[in-house]
């Protein structure tokens, strides 16, 4: 082979390549790429329903109660305008408790509740999650 | 006075790595003989000066001296002595001087050892290495200052995030920081021979060691993150796509390419511009790294402070060594002959396709990870987790690894495809025949793990497939570092799929006495013990396993801190030969019942073993190497 020809078929591999790693990282990238939502972005723009989703707000105050399994625990996110009751089953994270921030990961049910997979909850006193801040700070309610 | 011994000792290093800058530029210029010769032990000193500073954070820390203001937010007279010490670096301040200290010793041992580089490029080499530290004294010095003190002192001090209260924490930065910053000498190697127009197989030879050193740290820093993750987190999952695991893996992949392609540099003389520029890349993903962690952009537990100022001060810290290799490199690279040429079906042919498929996950991960940051600047709020990485970046691996089966089968220069084909003949038979079998044995295997599991199978016998016919104690031991290195990701890979095809879960509420069947174990919660530690106190499980005619006993414990007041799952894991069981204490539920979490992991622990073994791999190649390539340079050294 020609070095020219060796050159030129090397750079359209590498091409290729990429593009079609862009292609499938798009493709990806749109399926994939979970929203976050509080719970007065889902009253004003609607159920984002069959994608995984984020939801994050305060866990609000005398709402978290648990299943007769043990293992579900129901509570209620607020983000001081809003609120949307989740489901989780599972060993809640060490710093979950009312009045204190959480993201859940999961998704939208129909009748407007969220069916969460994962809670992530600060890990310290010092820790909130950004998406938290954000959406406390928009609502002005953090205390 | 130790704290502003160090704070002076933290100034001279910066002072020398100033000078060190302007003796590189004016050797090089002037080619005097007596300022180039200078250079050198102007970097030892500056490694050593460095050195020192990090020894008194440490012995501040050990001393518990509250008068200092970081010992005060991240200590307390309390802790174990373990926790004071890894203290020194679990914060921002701490680790960034440590990151210095290391860049500082690296650069001494350049200095120190290297002989076979032409004298220029080293010079050159030390220069690039002097203006990275400058950077970075200068973030410490202005930015975040480890030595500042507090008055009044306080009694005692805040504490340190019980997460992180962990033996495994004391390794783990110090390990990663070591890979993070190896990749820089490359990077300075690339630089200094660029500078010099000097890149060819005797750059290659210089800069492999510290390749592999850095992929070797970053291997086991990955490794051992990962573990921790694993028994630390609780949540029974060994990679979780964060953003913080990303950093660190996106150095790897890029020092991973680096690596091979530095070996057709090496041996071939080939593949010379693209082996510069992906030393560049490689330090510009630890810069990457180091920025999403430090900079306070992620929150996790690795970011320790949010101020926005010393994230502009690492941006921009990027900007310019990133910008100005970038730049420095598009000018010189017109400069860099051409190097040997190669046919496509040759172990050349197969290395690039390694880089090019390196290179690709790597931009996935990349884009990946910083897509949420930018469309954060947009104002939009999304996270990317495990589905998109596991979807975009899955299919263009299982290729890496078929590609990485075949490589070292394949001559240099030019191949016959038909013998090839012969040789890959076996390991072929073997993925065949394990795919087969457990599709056949297998109830209901998802395709991924299946595959995996195949591909698996192949890989090992295709990694040991070099060894066949040889002379074994003839063997050289860079090959056998290749071999083990490959064996372990085949082993690695085998413990992914099947933790992601068998594992089974369980999740419940009992009382006391009331068996829960998870895999083939009967646990059985024996009763729950208050306990009090060193400094937490707590609640254990006491559960009884029983798998046939055998019982296990596992301790999972709830454990309440009081500085700072936080509670913490700590995990029981028994390990057999066949897996793990994974058990997690959780809340009671007010009526006699507590929470279990009980997973049986068959054969997970492959994952670490194989990390285990790829990191072993790389030492016998660098043993290998070194042995072979500096005998003759130590000798000179030491005579």
């Amino acid at each position: 082979m020609k070095a020219k020809h060796q050159r030129l078929s090397l750079a359209l591999l590498a091409l290729g390549a990429v593009v079609a790693a862009g292609l499938l990282a798009l493709s990806a990238l749109k399926d994939q790429a979970a929203f976050f939502y509080a719970p007065s972005d889902v009253q004003r723009e609607g159920l984002p329903l069959g994608r995984a989703v984020r939801l994050g707000g305060m866990v609000a105050a005398g709402s978290v109660s648990r299943a007769h399994d043990g293992v579900t625990v129901r509570f209620v996110v607020t983000d001081g305008h809003a609120t949307t009751p989740v489901t989780f089953a599972g060993i809640v994270p060490d710093l979950f408790r009312e009045r204190s921030g959480v993201v859940a990961e999961g998704s939208f049910l129909p009748d407007g509740s969220f069916h969460a997979t994962n809670l992530l909850a600060k890990h310290d006193e010092k820790y909130m999650p950004p998406q938290v801040a954000g959406a406390m700070h928009e609502t002005r309610t953090l205390r | 006075m130790t704290a502003e011994a160090g704070l002076a000792a933290l100034w001279f290093a910066a002072a020398l790595a100033a000078l060190q800058l302007v003796m590189a530029a004016m050797g090089l210029r002037t080619g005097r003989e007596d300022v180039l010769a200078a250079t050198r032990p102007i970097a030892v000193v500056q490694g050593v000066l460095a050195a020192i500073a990090m020894g008194c954070l440490v012995s501040v820390f050990l001393a518990s001296d509250m008068s200092v203001r970081l010992v005060v937010e991240n200590s307390h007279s309390a802790k174990p002595w373990l926790y004071k010490l890894a203290g020194a670096w679990g914060n921002h301040e701490g680790s960034m001087l440590l990151w210095v200290t290391i860049l500082g010793i690296a650069g001494g041992a350049v200095a120190l050892l290297e002989r076979r580089l032409s004298e220029r490029s080293l010079i050159a080499t030390l220069g690039a290495q002097a203006t990275i530290a400058l950077g970075f004294y200068a973030f410490l010095l202005f930015a975040s200052n480890p030595f500042a003190r507090v008055f009044p002192a306080p009694p005692d001090g805040l504490g340190l995030n019980p997460l992180l209260q962990d033996p495994g924490l004391a390794f783990h930065p110090p390990t990663l920081y070591i890979g993070y910053v190896g990749l820089s000498v490359a990077f300075s190697f690339a630089v200094g021979a660029l500078v010099t127009r000097d890149v060819g197989p005797a750059f290659a030879r210089a800069m492999r060691p510290w390749v592999l050193g850095a992929w070797i740290f970053l291997t086991l820093g990955i490794t051992a993150g990962s573990y921790w993750a694993y028994y630390e987190l609780g949540w029974g999952g060994w990679w979780f796509w964060d953003p913080v695991e990303n950093a660190s893996l996106m150095p790897w992949l890029a020092a991973t390419a680096l690596l091979h392609s530095v070996t057709v540099l090496a041996t071939r003389d080939g593949l010379r511009a693209w082996t510069v520029m992906l030393a560049v890349v490689a330090f510009s993903m630890s810069m990457i790294g180091t920025f999403l962690v430090r900079s306070g952009i992620l929150t996790s537990v690795h970011a320790f402070a949010v101020d926005p100022r010393r994230g502009a001060f690492i941006l921009a810290l990027l900007a310019i060594y990133i910008g100005g290799a970038l730049a420095l490199f598009a000018l010189r690279v017109g400069t860099v002959r051409e190097g040997a040429r190669f046919e496509l079906l040759s172990r050349e042919g197969g290395l690039v396709a390694n880089n090019l498929l390196l290179s690709v996950i790597l931009g996935i991960v990349l884009i990946g990870t910083l897509y949420p940051l930018v469309a954060a600047g947009f104002g939009v709020q999304l996270s990317i987790g495990a589905p998109f990485f596991n979807k975009a970046a899955g299919p263009v691996a299982l290729v890496l690894l078929a590609v990485m089966a075949a490589g070292p089968l394949i001559r240099w220069r030019r191949d016959d495809a038909g013998e090839l084909m012969e040789r890959l003949l076996l390991p072929i038979a073997a993925a065949c025949f394990s795919f087969a079998g457990l599709f056949l044995l297998g109830e209901s295997m998802r395709l991924l793990p299946l595959i995996g599991l195949s591909l698996a199978a192949g890989l090992a016998v295709a990694s040991v497939a070099p060894l066949w016919k040889r002379n074994l104690r003839r063997t050289p031991l860079f090959t056998w570092g290749m071999v083990v290195a490959h064996l372990g990701i085949a082993v690695s890979l085998a413990g992914m799929a099947c933790d992601s095809a068998f594992t089974q879960e369980r999740l419940v509420a009992v009382r006391p006495g009331e068996p829960v069947s998870v895999g083939p174990f009967s646990v059985t919660l024996v009763g729950i013990r208050p306990l009090i530690g060193e400094n937490w106190s707590g609640l254990e499980a006491h559960l009884a396993a029983a798998r046939g005619g055998n019982t296990l006993v596992l301790t999972p414990q709830l454990r309440f801190f009081a500085n700072p007041p936080t509670n913490t799952n700590e995990t029981a894991i028994s390990t057999r030969w066949d897996g793990q069981l994974y058990t997690v204490l959780g809340q009671p539920d007010g009526t006699g019942r507590w929470q279990l979490r009980l997973w049986w992991k068959p054969f997970v622990t492959l994952i670490w073993a194989g990390g285990a073994l790829i990191a072993l791999g790389g030492a016998l190649s660098l043993l290998g190497r070194v042995s072979r390539e500096r005998r003759v340079a130590l000798r000179e050294v030491w005579a």
